[in-house]
């Protein structure tokens, strides 16, 4: 993979105004803006030709820091904003920024159906575990037993697997990596980018602060060596026993499918109407 | 330069020799750049920045191959590295 220098990173980033960023020391989603702008620099795409959308919550802060197109919505419904920057600028290069809580929990139906209806944008959700804005309640993806504010004698919802729901749902690029991967992560959000329909890219991400922090996971050096040992590539994970698999998630592209994308068959429909009546 | 017309091993392969910015006033001091650096050329210092964070120093700066590990995995843009030169592997 090229090296992307600092000076690319630079022109995409409103690196004069906002920085150092709002985040915590040691929090994953500056290591996601990076493997994002990355990507963007290595296809030269243009400033002007990105929305990036997001929804609320920490990882959704991103669109602040970045000299795209930018919305910053409500919580939960960054992919329904998207979905109407698509409907009138087809050409637009549509990136949704999303946490697991803003994606899964109060934006789930909207998740779902972006993937149903296969709407060309790309959806980078940052899985931190937990509401990390908020400060600490538990979220769809908290796994069984960990502790949160809301869940202060241990979680006992059984957990979402994102990357299942996606792929359930109809989405026709589904990929998961970790805030580790930083490497993988670009590759994977550059992949995500160039495919047409609906693509989602998990990042399982650390939240020390305050998910680590509840859950006396060590610094945030040691959550990042956790995604190491624990996120693994999926021909390893199919290797082990049902027992090793505990505490153990896949990573790797698990869905890269063409299907009908929804903005095209919806402008098939209206040119063939209009061909119709004759062009009213 | 078409490859067959080189004896083999004539050439020797270039280790790339990096040389280290850091940012001190932007760092969190979250120490992945020191811990996750494949040649330990950095560690943490004692030195405080005006957030009252603990900046990464440099040293051992001649072990640095400009691998870019650090600035993939710098979560605040403050830490990354240029090529100075390339010079002979030797083993
Ligand atoms: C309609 C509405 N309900 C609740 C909130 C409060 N709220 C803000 S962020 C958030 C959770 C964010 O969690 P997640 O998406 O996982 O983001 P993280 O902070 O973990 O990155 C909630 C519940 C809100 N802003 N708007
Ligand atoms: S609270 Fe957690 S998710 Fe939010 S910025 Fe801090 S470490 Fe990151
Ligand atoms: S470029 Fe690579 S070798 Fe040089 S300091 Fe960074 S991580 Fe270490
Ligand atoms: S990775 Fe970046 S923020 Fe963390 S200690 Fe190194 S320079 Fe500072
Ligand atoms: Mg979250």
């Amino acid at each position: 993979m090229p090296k992307i220098s600092q000076k690319a990173i630079h022109k995409y980033l409103r690196h004069d105004k906002n920085f150092p960023h709002v985040w915590c020391s040691g929090c994953s989603n500056g290591i996601v803006l990076g493997a994002t702008i990355r990507a963007i620099a290595e296809l030269g795409y243009k400033k002007d030709n990105i929305a990036m959308v997001s929804g609320i919550g920490c990882s959704s802060r991103m669109p602040v820091y970045v000299d795209f197109n930018t919305l910053h919505t409500l919580h939960g419904r960054a992919i329904a904003f998207a979905t109407g920057i698509k409907i009138v600028k087809p050409e637009m290069k549509v990136i949704v920024i999303t946490g697991d809580g803003d994606a899964t929990a109060i934006g789930g139906n909207h998740f779902i159906h972006g993937a149903r209806r296969n709407i060309d944008m790309t959806v980078i959700l940052i899985n931190n575990n937990i509401y990390g804005m908020t400060g600490g309640q538990y979220s769809p993806t908290t796994p069984y037993g960990d502790r949160t504010t809301t869940t202060p004698y241990g979680n006992i919802d059984p957990t979402f697997d994102i990357c299942d729901l996606a792929i359930g749902a109809g989405a026709t690029f589904v990929a998961r990596t970790t805030a580790f991967h930083a490497i993988e992560a670009q590759s994977f959000i550059k992949q995500a980018f160039e495919h047409k329909g609906f693509s989602l890219v998990e990042i399982i991400s650390a939240c020390p602060v305050i998910y680590g922090h509840l859950n006396k996971k060590g610094d945030a050096s040691a959550m990042m060596k956790s995604m190491k040992e624990n996120v693994i590539l999926i021909e390893a994970f199919e290797k082990l026993s049902d027992e090793q698999k505990n505490g153990k998630q896949k990573r790797g592209i698990f869905v890269n499918k063409i299907r009908p994308e929804y903005i095209e068959e919806y402008d098939k429909l209206v040119r063939s109407l209009q061909d119709e009546k004759g062009g009213e | 330069m078409r490859y067959w017309e080189v004896p083999f091993g004539k050439e020797k392969p270039k280790t790339p020799l990096g040389e280290i910015h850091i940012l001190k006033e932007r760092c969190k001091g979250c120490g992945f750049c020191v811990e996750y650096c494949p040649k330990d050329v950095l560690e943490m210092s004692d030195e405080f920045n005006s957030k009252g964070y603990h900046p990464p120093q440099i040293i051992n700066g001649e072990a640095c191959v400009n691998c870019g590990l650090c600035e993939t995995i710098c979560p605040e843009f403050s830490i990354w590295c240029t090529l100075k030169e390339e010079v002979a592997f030797e083993n």
